[in-house]
This record gives C-alpha cells, sequence and structure tokens, in this order.
C-alpha cells in the first residue's frame, strides 16, 4: 500500500507546515530580531509537530491494530532487526539536526549573535559587525564593545531592581526609556549577585555576571511599553525584580531626554 | 564475597520477617526494595513541595508561602525530587533487583558495599528535610549558583552540600558495583551481546556516574570552602569566577540527566516485548545507541549557560553537539515502536504506562532539541518552557516508566498481581493531571514567566491555574496506586512464578524468588527477547 | 580489584575538576596586585623525588613477598610509609614558609586544596601502609599466597604518586 503511505506522510507535512506557520504563541514582535526569532520558532515547530504527529500516530495505529484478541498466546512474528530500516532512522533525524542546526545558525548569525567579541582588535578586523550593516542587532556579551550604537545605557542590576544610567545628559532612572529604530548598547553590570535582563518582545536575554562586564545591543522596532524580566533567580524578591522599557519615537525621545538631563551647575 | 552461600539454599526462609527490610542486609533483592520504599517515600515529600509550589501559584501575588520559604521549597522539591527519587529508583532499586538476574548471579559484586550505599541515603535525605526546620533550607535552587549560594543563609546551604556529597558518594559506590557486576560477574558463557537491554543501559549509566559525579563533589567542595573559609573561588567580590562553577556543576548535572533517563530506557526495552510478544528490535543498534549517548552526554553541558557570557564558538558547538543527541536517542525509539508492529499487544497497566512514556518523551525531547538551539534558547532560558521541557522527560519519561515497572514486576517481588482496573484509574489520572499541569508552562514560558517566582503577572492567571488543578489531579492519582499495592500484596490475585510467559532470567525462578535466587544452578538465557523463536507455555 | 580501578577513576576525576577550575581561573582571573604564581621550587622538588622514590620501594615490598620473604616486604613498607611521612612533613613545611594564606588570592586557594587533597590521600595511604604493614607480620592475613590488600594498597600508591606528578608539574612549573 505504498501510495497510503505516501498519502500519509504529505498529509503530516502538510498538517505540520500549516500548524508551525499559522500558531503565533509568542509576544509582539517589538523589536528587529525579533521576526528573525519568529523564523526560527516557526520552522522547529513545524518539524517538530511533524514528528510528533508522525511518531504518536504510528504508537496509537500499533496499539489498535496489533492488540492481543482474547484467548490469544500465540507470539508476534519473530523479527530481530532490519539494517536498511536502522539506517534510514539514523539517517532521517541525522540530517534533521545538521538542518536545523545550520539554519539555527544562520538564525544566530543574523541576530548578531556571532560577531566576536571580548577582543578589541578582532572587533575591528570584522567589517562585519560594522553598524551600518544593518541586521546585526544583538551583541551578546563583551569587555569592550567595539561597536558603535546610536545610544550607549550603563545598567546596573542589583538586588533587586535596574538602575539605568545615561551618560547623555546624566540621567539615572529606574526606567528604561529608548528611541524606536536606533540601536541601543547596553552595558550591563551586576553589584552583588547573577541577574539576567529579559525583555520577552525584543526575543533578548543576558545574564549579568558580577566581575564581568556585559554588553548587550539591540533595535527597538515598535512604540510602546514592554516589561524587563529579571530572569535569573537572585533571592528572595527575584520575582518582583522588574520594571519597563518605553519604546519612544525619535520626537518623543528627545523630549523625555530634555525633560529629565540635569541642567549643568 | 559475603552471602549466605555457605547455608543450604533450603535452610533459608523465602519469606523472612519484613524487619530485614529495615536491616543491613546484603541481598540485592532486600537492598532494591529498600530502595524502591525509600525513594517512593522521598518522591511523597517531593510531591507534597511541589503541591505547596502550585498551591502558591494558583494566584498570582506571593501570598500562601513567604518569598524565602518559596524559595527553600522549591530548592528542596528539586534536589528531592532528582537526588533521593529517580537517581536511587531508576538505577539503585531496580538496577539491584535485576541485574544479578540478568547476569545469572547469586549477588552483586561487592554486597556489603551496596548495603552501606543504600544506607547513605536515608540520613542524607532526613537532614535535608530537616533543615528546614534548622534555620531554613538552602534557597539558591538546585543548582545552587554562586555568588547566590555564598550569600543565602550558610546553614542550610552547608547542608545541602553535605547531602549532596553523601548521595553521590553513594550513586558513585553503586555505579562502581554494577559496573564490575556485569562485566565480572556473568554466568560463564554469557556473552555480552545476550544480555537484556537494561543491563546495557546500566553499564552506559554507571560510566556516567563514575565519570562525572566526582566532579561535582570535587565542585561542592570548593564552594563550601567559599562560605566557611572565606576563599574566592566562585566570588567575583573577592576576584573568582562564577561561570567556572557553572561549567563544572553542569559536568556532572548534564550527564545526570542521562543517569536519571538511560535506565529508564533500560526498563522500557524490558517491557515492551513482554507484552507484545516479540523480539526487542535492533538489539545491536540499541547497544551502540547507548554508548552514543553516552559519550555525548559528556561533551554538551554549556547548553545550560547560553546566556552566561560564554563564548560564540563555544555556543555553536555545544548546540550541534546538544542536536546530535536526538539520533542516538531516536534510533531508540523507532526500535520500539518497530518492536510494537506486527506484536500481540496486551494494553495492560505497565503497557499503557510505557506507551504514554513514548509519547511524553518524544515530546519532551523535541523541545529539549528546540532548546539546544542558541538564538531559540535565548529567550526562552530560565522560564517555564525550561520547567516544562524537563518535566516532560523527568516525569513524563522516566517517572512513567518507573509506574510501568512497578506494574510489571510487582508480581515478581510479591508473588501477586495488582488490581487492572485500579491501575487504569491510576494511569488516566495521572497522564491527563501530568499534560494538563506541563503542557501549559509551554505557553507561559515563552509568553514572559520565568521560572523560580512566587509571583507573576496577572495575565497568565488562567494559565496556571490550569497547571495547579492538573497537579491535584496527579496527587490524587497517587491514591488508586498506592490503595492497589497494599490491597494486591494480600488480597491481590497469586500470580504464579511467571504471569507474563517471559523469557528474562528474573521470570525463571519462583515469585518471589529466594534467597540465593535459583534453587540450582543459574538458567543459561540465549535469547531473552526470543518471543516467536522459543516455546513459551501459556 | 577492577572495582578498585573504577573507584580510582572516579577519584582522578575529582582532581581533573580541580585541575580544570584551577587553569581556568589561570586563563581568566588575573591575580589582584601583589600575588604570584612563582613558588619556591626546592622543596617540593625534593617532595616529588620522595614521592617517585617511594614508588619504587613499594614495588619492592611486594616483589620480596612474592619471592617469600616476609621480612624484606615488612622493611620496605616501612621504607615507603616513611617516605610517605617525609613527605607530609616537608609539606607541612613549606605550608608555613609560604608567604600567602588560603584566602590570599585565588591561587593561592586553589593551591591550598589541591596540595591539601593531595595531601589527605598520602595521609590515607601511608596508614594503608601501616595496616598492610602490621597485616604482612608473621602469621597475619598478608602471606605469599594471599596478597590482594597489599597489591590494592600498592595500585592505590602509585595513582597518588601520579597525581603528585601532573600536580606537580601544572601548580609548581607551569
Ligand atoms: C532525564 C532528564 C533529561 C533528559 C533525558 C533531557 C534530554 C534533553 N535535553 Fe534537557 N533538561 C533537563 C532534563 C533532561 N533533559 C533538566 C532537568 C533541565 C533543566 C535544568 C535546570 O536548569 O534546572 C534541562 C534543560 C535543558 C536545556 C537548557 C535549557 C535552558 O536552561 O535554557 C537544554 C538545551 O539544550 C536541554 C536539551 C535537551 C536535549 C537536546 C535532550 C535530548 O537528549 C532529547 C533527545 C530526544 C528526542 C529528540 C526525542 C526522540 C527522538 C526522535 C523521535 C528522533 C527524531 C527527532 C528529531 C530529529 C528532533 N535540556
Ligand atoms: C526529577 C523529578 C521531578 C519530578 C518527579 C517533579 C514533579 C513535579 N514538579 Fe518539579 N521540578 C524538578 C524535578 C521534578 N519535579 C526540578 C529539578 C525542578 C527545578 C528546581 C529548581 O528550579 O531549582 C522542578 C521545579 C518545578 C516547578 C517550578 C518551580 C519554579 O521554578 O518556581 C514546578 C511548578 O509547577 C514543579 C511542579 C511539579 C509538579 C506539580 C510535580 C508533580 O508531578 C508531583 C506529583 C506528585 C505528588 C503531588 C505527590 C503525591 C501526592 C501526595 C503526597 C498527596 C499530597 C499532595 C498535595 C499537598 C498537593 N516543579
Ligand atoms: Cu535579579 Cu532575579
Ligand atoms: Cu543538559
Amino acid at each position: 500500500m505504498p501510495s497510503g503511505h505516501f498519502l500519509v506522510s504529505v498529509g503530516l507535512i502538510l498538517l505540520g507546515l500549516l500548524v508551525g506557520q499559522r500558531v503565533d504563541m509568542l509576544p509582539v514582535q517589538a523589536s528587529v530580531n525579533a521576526p528573525v526569532y519568529d523564523e526560527l520558532f516557526r520552522v522547529l515547530f513545524s518539524i517538530g509537530t511533524m514528528l510528533f504527529l508522525g511518531i504518536c500516530g504510528l504508537l496509537v495505529y500499533s496499539l489498535v491494530r496489533f492488540r492481543r484478541q482474547p484467548g490469544d498466546f500465540g507470539d508476534g512474528a519473530a523479527i530481530e532487526g532490519n539494517l536498511s530500516l536502522e539506517i534510514v532512522w539514523t539517517a532521517i533525524p541525522a540530517v534533521v539536526v545538521l538542518f536545523v542546526g545550520l539554519y539555527s545558525y544562520n538564525i544566530y548569525e543574523r541576530m548578531g549573535g556571532m560577531a566576536p567579541l571580548a577582543d578589541h582588535s578582532v572587533m575591528h578586523a570584522m567589517p562585519a559587525t560594522d553598524p551600518g550593516s544593518g541586521d546585526r542587532v544583538w551583541g551578546g556579551i563583551s569587555t569592550v564593545s567595539g561597536e558603535t550604537a546610536d545610544l550607549t545605557v550603563d545598567v546596573t542590576a542589583l538586588q533587586f531592581a535596574f538602575i539605568f544610567h545615561y551618560p547623555e545628559g546624566n540621567i539615572t532612572t529606574g526606567e528604561l526609556h529608548v528611541p524606536e529604530g536606533e540601536r541601543v548598547e547596553l552595558r550591563m553590570k551586576a553589584n552583588d549577585v547573577i541577574h539576567a535582563f529579559w525583555v520577552p518582545q525584543f526575543r533578548i536575554k543576558q545574564d549579568i555576571i558580577p566581575g564581568q562586564p556585559t554588553v548587550l545591543t539591540f533595535t527597538a522596532n515598535r512604540p510602546g511599553t514592554y516589561p524587563i524580566i529579571c530572569a535569573e533567580l537572585c533571592g528572595p524578591y527575584h520575582g518582583g525584580m522588574r520594571t519597563s522599557v518605553v519604546v519612544h519615537d525619535r520626537g518623543a525621545f528627545d523630549q523625555w531626554l530634555t525633560k529629565n538631563t540635569l541642567p549643568v551647575a | 564475597m559475603e552471602s549466605t552461600s555457605e547455608l543450604p539454599v533450603s535452610l533459608i526462609p523465602n519469606h523472612g520477617s519484613w524487619l530485614r527490610y529495615l536491616s543491613f542486609s546484603l541481598d540485592h533483592k532486600v537492598v532494591g526494595i529498600q530502595y524502591l520504599v525509600t525513594g517512593f517515600l522521598f518522591y511523597l515529600v517531593g510531591g507534597v513541595l511541589a503541591g505547596m509550589i502550585r498551591t502558591e501559584l494558583a494566584t498570582p501575588i506571593s501570598d500562601y508561602l513567604s518569598r524565602e520559604v518559596y524559595n527553600e521549597v522549591l530548592t528542596m522539591h528539586g534536589t528531592i525530587m532528582i537526588f533521593l527519587w529517580i537517581v536511587p529508583v531508576v538505577n539503585g532499586a531496580f538496577g539491584n533487583y535485576l541485574i544479578p538476574f540478568y547476569v545469572g548471579a547469586r549477588d552483586m559484586a561487592f554486597p556489603r558495599l551496596n548495603a552501606v550505599a543504600f544506607w547513605m541515603i536515608p540520613p542524607a535525605g532526613l537532614l535535608l528535610i530537616a533543615s528546614f526546620f534548622i534555620g531554613g533550607a538552602s534557597q539558591s535552587g538546585w543548582t545552587a549558583y554562586p555568588p547566590l549560594s555564598l550569600r543565602t543563609p550558610a546553614l542550610g546551604q552547608l547542608i545541602w552540600i553535605f547531602s549532596v556529597l553523601l548521595l553521590g558518594g553513594s550513586s558513585i559506590l553503586g555505579g562502581i558495583n554494577f559496573i564490575v557486576t556485569i562485566l565480572k560477574l556473568r554466568r560463564p558463557g554469557l556473552k555480552m551481546m545476550q544480555l537484556p537491554m537494561y543491563c546495557w543501559a546500566m553499564l552506559g549509566t554507571s560510566i556516567l556516574v563514575v565519570l562525572s559525579t566526582p566532579v561535582l563533589a570535587g565542585t561542592l567542595v570548593m564552594l563550601a570552602f567559599d562560605i566557611v573559609a572565606h576563599t574566592g573561588f566562585f566570588n567575583p567580590a573577592i576576584g573568582g569566577n562564577a561561570v567556572v562553577y557553572q561549567h563544572l556543576f553542569w559536568f556532572y548535572s548534564h550527564p545526570a540527566v542521562y543517569i536519571m533517563v538511560l535506565p529508564a530506557f533500560g526498563l522500557v526495552s524490558e517491557i515492551l516485548p513482554v507484552h507484545s510478544r516479540k523480539p526487542l528490535f535492533g538489539y545491536t543498534t540499541m547497544v551502540y545507541s547507548i554508548l552514543a549517548i553516552v559519550f555525548l552526554g559528556l561533551i554538551v553541558w554549556a547548553h545550560h549557560m547560553f546566556t552566561s557570557g560564554t563564548p560564540p564558538w563555544m555556543r555553536l558547538f555545544f548546540t550541534i553537539a546538544t542536536s546530535f543527541i536526538a539520533v542516538p536517542t531516536g534510533i531508540k525509539f523507532f526500535n520500539w515502536l518497530a518492536t510494537l508492529w506486527g506484536g500481540k499487544i496486551a494494553l495492560n497497566s505497565a503497557m499503557l504506562f510505557a506507551c504514554a512514556f513514548i509519547v511524553n518523551f518524544v515530546l519532551g525531547g523535541i523541545t529539549g532539541v528546540a532548546l539546544a538551539q542558541v538564538p531559540f534558547d535565548i529567550h526562552v532560558h530560565d522560564t517555564y518552557f525550561v520547567v516544562a521541557h524537563f518535566h516532560y522527560i523527568v516525569y513524563g519519561g522516566t517517572v512513567f516508566i518507573i509506574f510501568s515497572s512497578i506494574y510489571h514486576w510487582y508480581p515478581k517481588i510479591t508473588g501477586r498481581m495488582l488490581n487492572e482496573p485500579l491501575g487504569m484509574l491510576h494511569f488516566v489520572l495521572t497522564f491527563v493531571g501530568f499534560n494538563l499541569c506541563f503542557g501549559p508552562q509551554h505557553w507561559l514560558g515563552m509568553n514572559g514567566m520565568p521560572r523560580r517566582v512566587s509571583e507573576y503577572d496577572p495575565q497568565f492567571t488562567l494559565m496556571n491555574q490550569i497547571s495547579s488543578v492538573g497537579a491535584l489531579l496527579m496527587a490524587l492519582s497517587t491514591l488508586p496506586f498506592l490503595i492497589n499495592v497494599f490491597h494486591s500484596a494480600w488480597r491481590g490475585r497469586v500470580a504464579g512464578n511467571n504471569p507474563w510467559r517471559a523469557l528474562t532470567p528474573e521470570w525463571l525462578t519462583s515469585s518471589p524468588p529466594p534467597v540465593e535466587n535459583w534453587n540450582g544452578p543459574a538458567p543459561h538465557v540465549e535469547h531473552p527477547y526470543g518471543y516467536g523463536l522459543v516455546e513459551t507455555t501459556p | 580489584m577492577f572495582g578498585l580501578v573504577l573507584f580510582l577513576v572516579g577519584d582522578g576525576m575529582t582532581f581533573a575538576g580541580l585541575f580544570a577550575a584551577y587553569l581556568t581561573f589561570r586563563a581568566v582571573n588575573p591575580l589582584p596586585s601583589g600575588g604570584v604564581y612563582d613558588l619556591e621550587l626546592l622543596l617540593p622538588t625534593i617532595n616529588t623525588a620522595l614521592l617517585v622514590i617511594s614508588s619504587f620501594t613499594f614495588h619492592r615490598a611486594a616483589r620480596q613477598l612474592r619471592q617469600g620473604s616476609g621480612f624484606g616486604c615488612r622493611l620496605w613498607l616501612l621504607i615507603t610509609a616513611a617516605l610517605g611521612a617525609a613527605f607530609l612533613a616537608s609539606q607541612m613545611l613549606e605550608y608555613f614558609k609560604l608567604p600567602f594564606g588560603l584566602t590570599a588570592n585565588l591561587f593561592a586557594s586553589t593551591f591550598y586544596v589541591l596540595t591539601g587533597f593531595h595531601g589527605l590521600h598520602v595521609t590515607l595511604g601511608v596508614l594503608m601502609i601501616l595496616i598492610v604493614w602490621w597485616q604482612a607480620r608473621a602469621g597475619g592475613s598478608i602471606n605469599r599466597e594471599s596478597h590482594f590488600g597489599l597489591e590494592a594498597a600498592e595500585l592505590y600508591w602509585h595513582f597518588v604518586d601520579g597525581i603528585w606528578v601532573v600536580l606537580f608539574g601544572i601548580i609548581y612549573l607551569l
């Protein structure tokens, strides 16, 4: 019944693609790398659905089709193995994970995660990390940044709050304000224990580790207010360690900046 | 070799007093049951703690427990479930009970060492629980990341370290014992490739135990130094490095997840052929895939640290290595499906749990492969998505298999059958409760709920309440199970020696077995899975 | 014996973990000013010699037993134990002469934990040798026919010795 198998497989693949593309289970996209992330999510979700439904279908089918009839004390067919089958089901997952691995490498590259970090000289040798090259949006951790950002903010994490300091304007605040569509660089440090900076709508997260200055860059592109959540257990009030990031359009941001800039004495 | 071999077998009563279960017994079967019962008691403790977690999380505000206590509860829940329930049961309990049968021996290689290993567990567990009442338990999660673990109340943290060291020590002694028993105590003429699959699984697991647990021990000693002597290994405030701890910790704790699941893989491989009356499909590839998992398991630890500031090349390497674990694991799953295909399947409680294991584990494994992708993990790391991933594997996988195994081997251990309708009820409650509890957590994690919090954004209330109801169902499901186990011990149908008409060696003796396993010489089992090849009498 | 080998593999992994931690610390965490990696080499070199020699003397003891000389065996065992004790004494001496304490800096802490953990192994080893020595007395449980205890202790001793050589290379020479 090869045509039956074929139909089932095609149906499964279509169903997987459909589910993967249609179901949207993630929060709104508010940064440049959110759509990139969601693309990966959809692909993984499609593949996962196919595998999961395929295996469950096979299982349930076997349980129904091959159930033991009452009074039957015989044995099933004494098949102990089949080399070509083994090869097939080693090869298929191998190909799938290889594809997934390379694809997520590509995604990571597009998010800017592969930018060499922590070393100034390498940084300059890599033209790709040039701010001009558009879609590199995520810098990850580094001791020296080397990238030019449109806005730099110093972040201090401590039990149990984030403190943001804008060197430009000498503003200190508990709430992060950033302009839309511009590259923001957070220079983060932790005072006591490990914290993590997470904005679900930006799809970025980075641990802030004491003794290890960290740089995280992102470009927000959707005005609004989003939560900043500390994602690393940091003590009793870890669950309460949250604040917001407000994404303004350029004009509103400038207003905010001037309103809060301390007058030079 | 200590054993009762000086006594003629006929003089040793099969049914000693139940008090022998409280004694320093050298009989591998007694030790196995000691592990099983102790582990289950700790499961109930861990479950009550889980119940407290889910009660707290039924509302978005932190009301039922204080924040400190919540952290103590979640730390103890993780620690107890892993080190006192899963690891002792899938390794210690079934390993001790089954391995000597499978290799055709009368006991383990070092019976005394075995008893010592078991008796390290109750004090460690009691100490851990006691720490709640003396100054507060550890609050830093089961991962105990410094510098947090250096700043939370020191006494609880030190007790935690001490207990985990004891439990790790016990597990190393057990691992050595298993390796020696499997390699050196085989009945003459029994080849490695004729061993039941559980032996291979335990061999692989024990290799992981011996290679990785000592590293954890060294790490925890350093952590203790940091707390007691104020050295600065992991304390950045005085020049130390907190990330080094994470590497060392996960070098143990990733292999530890295979220590929790490989033996369960072995147990499934014993259960499926019996109840579908077919040989285990692809024995040889199954063996190689276990060895491949062991090897890969040792080189993927940093996938827990994708946001810890690891260099990009390292992230890439660990992504690829981790993803490839899906290949040998997949081989096992497809072989199990092929074992079922064309069989004569009896869908009893043991089989229901075993088949549900396949469903749950595949889901947990697929989310695992997703987590292994650095860019994917960055968003969901340290969220409920991860909590869902590992409960699908640890509960939906290993715990389901523990239940399946209890249904399968109960007649062997007690000589009586468990009640089937109660077993079905147990299964349905567990399966529904489990999926209700952990399914919604995937969504929670992706949408912004971090783990290890006692309060959350009110938008997540509904999903959390569904999850809590699921936990309640799981708690209820233990009732029919407990009733069944106690009732059947006295009133259950008498099983006969081999109610499943199975071919593996433990069934070729009386149920329950005599002290030295066989009243005659150990049988030579060339085809432990020879269904359809070997004559089985109905 | 195979069980002991497995145990030593595990024990070796503990050391491997500590070594790995030490090397990483050294690679990524600069010492505060005043901290140095260079140590006085004289005593540790003597120590290395003591341990290496003691491996040979232990081997000698085992051979004597196999050749039937219980007396020779006990003599060489005592010599081995003495060498081990001398090692411990000289290690203590080094500790007292060192300019830094346990908590001075990362290097100091790792140094003390590694050498201390190894010292613990040597102490256990010396005790073991003394026990074997006692059991090898005339009429004791170790004799020409049955000498498992002796061989186990010997294997352990070589292991401790080997770890020291690695430790010496990594901590003192590197
Ligand atoms: C028994 C326990 C167990 C097991 C077996 C696994 C198995 C796997 N785990 Fe899991 N994991 C945990 C327990 C376990 N895990 C725990 C406790 C944590 C959290 C720790 C903490 O932080 O507290 C965790 C966390 C965790 C993380 C870190 C997440 C984070 O903190 O951000 C990652 C990331 O890579 C991961 C990956 C995997 C992978 C790839 C597997 C693979 O082995 C799965 C392989 C299986 C399959 C894939 C299914 C079967 C295969 C097929 C049917 C073939 C076809 C499939 C494909 C081609 C995809 N796990
Ligand atoms: C290894 C095995 C294992 C098992 C079997 C379980 C079983 C369960 N776990 Fe958990 N869990 C972990 C390992 C495990 N867990 C680990 C490692 C962590 C991480 C800890 C950390 O972050 O450090 C964790 C964390 C964890 C969290 C996240 C906490 C947080 O991050 O804030 C939650 C939340 O829902 C949870 C729930 C549950 C539930 C409902 C069960 C249920 O399946 C339990 C069902 C069993 C019972 C309920 C017991 C039987 C019933 C009774 C005795 C009657 C009394 C019952 C009540 C009072 C309700 N677990
Ligand atoms: Cu800061 Cu959690
Ligand atoms: Cu892992």
